[in-house]
């Protein structure tokens, strides 16, 4: 079992409106894991993984791919990472499929029977060719979710993955997340949603220091 | 939802070839666009009704239209460019696309300039392909037109990428427009100079060589720095959102 962690964050600092609000934050993410991160509203919590992304550039500290500085090696980073946000990344115009096939075309080259799989198994077989702002909020957050179905990524960052997911769907991505840990990926996800994994790691995040 | 089958996780080798991934970025762009054919049309009209209104504002004389017809087309299509910028960015920002496309493992500023040729494309071009009509309204000559249409081609480019990198600069504020404005008009200034300069001197005659020579310097000079620009830009951007 690999057991070198593919993300290090050492001495997390980042400052926000004059307000220091990741401090001395140390953790590292190996592969195989679930780690929640958790604090309250205001606490950092989309600050920590927009930094962990590499959309967030304003942060001191260091960052460790694989063992060496991320910025050293930030295509494969990227290419090893898929973070989903806030905002879903679906274009409201185009329909699942175009949007899907847009998300991945960056990505890695997938065939629309798999593409189409994957929205059925989200719940949206027969939306396939709707336009998403026909859809409703639920139904666009799957289309987001759909890509975890496809990705093939080691490290995955989810920001509030169940936002607008009913019962049946919180039950369906707890699972998914389960078993991708299984399978060897590492997984970091934040929510306000009472998440109960066994074997979880958790991030507390809150009075401005951080914790493993 | 299961993925039952799925191989074990292993790291990504490879990736998708930059191309294809620029390929990606313009196709969906131009798909957008088709779907919200107002915005296409928009600054096509603006440049209609700028040019319409010229001759009934000031003097629909021959003359005069003859003497400043170039430049009121120039003045009118870069007002028409920059009306248009403030989408170049906006939407994706909004709807999340552009968080992701900043995430792509491919270098940004080659997705960017993706971007901003689908722009020109979609809102440059009409223009240049519309100007020999607006030029017949306002009595140019048929030498005349033709210089303009080469100016407008090689300069309508340069207004899209040199407005990227106003737009990704923006990005995160809310009142954008005007600020826009401010930061991209004065760059914007020496294209329209070395365009309506290059009409004016052929229809006096000159030789433009030397005219289109400084444009197409112009056109490579964009090219080749702005998307670096915006690609820089849109981080700083993102980083404060």
């Amino acid at each position: 079992m690999m057991s070198e962690p593919l993300l290090q964050a050492v001495d997390l600092e980042c400052e926000r409106d004059e307000r220091l609000l990741l401090q001395n934050l140390s953790f590292s993410i190996v592969p195989g894991t679930l780690t929640r991160v958790e604090g309250e509203n205001g606490s950092g919590k989309t600050t920590l993984l927009r930094i962990l992304a590499g959309l967030n550039d304003a942060w001191t500290g260091e960052l460790l791919w694989c063992g060496k500085p991320r910025a050293h090696d930030r295509e494969s980073f990227h290419r090893n990472t898929l973070y989903l946000g806030h905002r879903p990344g679906i274009k409201p115009l185009l329909t699942p499929m175009e949007n899907l096939r847009a998300l991945m075309a960056g990505r890695r080259p997938v065939n629309d029977d798999v593409l189409a799989q994957a929205l059925a198994g989200t719940g949206l077989a027969g939306y396939e060719n709707v336009p998403c702002r026909n859809l409703s909020a639920g139904q666009q957050r799957r289309v987001a979710l759909a890509r975890l179905l496809v990705a093939d990524e080691p490290l995955w960052l989810l920001d509030e993955v169940f936002t607008a997911i009913d019962a049946e769907g919180v039950k369906a991505i707890e699972a998914l997340l389960q078993q991708r840990a299984a399978e060897g990926g590492a997984v970091l996800v934040t929510t306000h949603h009472d998440l109960q994994v066994p074997g979880m790691r958790r991030i507390v995040l809150g009075g401005g220091r951080g914790n493993e | 939802m299961n993925s039952a089958g799925r191989a074990l996780v292993k790291p990504v080798e490879q990736g998708v070839g930059v191309f294809s991934a620029m390929l990606a970025v313009f196709a969906r762009d131009v798909r957008v666009a088709f779907r919200q054919r107002q915005d296409l049309l928009n600054p096509l009209l603006f440049f209609v009704m700028v040019v319409t209104l010229f001759p009934l504002g000031v003097s629909p004389e021959v003359s005069f239209l003859q003497q400043s017809g170039a430049g009121i087309l120039w003045v009118a299509a870069l007002l028409a460019v920059l009306l248009s910028l403030d989408h170049l960015f906006r939407h994706d920002f909004d709807d999340g696309t552009l968080e992701q496309l900043v995430l792509q493992p491919q270098p940004l500023f080659l997705l960017i300039l993706a971007k901003t040729l689908a722009h020109w494309m979609l809102t440059g071009l009409p223009l240049v392909i519309l100007s020999p009509v607006l030029g017949v309204m306002v009595h140019l000559d048929g030498n005349s037109i033709a210089i303009l249409c080469l100016t407008l081609l090689i300069g309508t480019p340069v207004l899209s990428l040199i407005g990227s990198i106003g737009a990704a600069l923006t990005l995160g504020l809310r009142s954008a427009g005007v600020l826009l404005s401010l930061l991209i008009i004065p760059l914007y200034i020496p294209v329209l100079i070395f365009g309506t300069g290059t009409v004016a001197a052929a229809a006096e005659g000159a030789p433009v060589g030397g005219y289109l020579a400084l444009m197409g310097a112009f056109l490579v000079l964009a090219l080749t720095l702005a998307p670096f620009a915006s690609a820089a830009a849109l981080r700083i951007s993102m980083s404060n959102s």
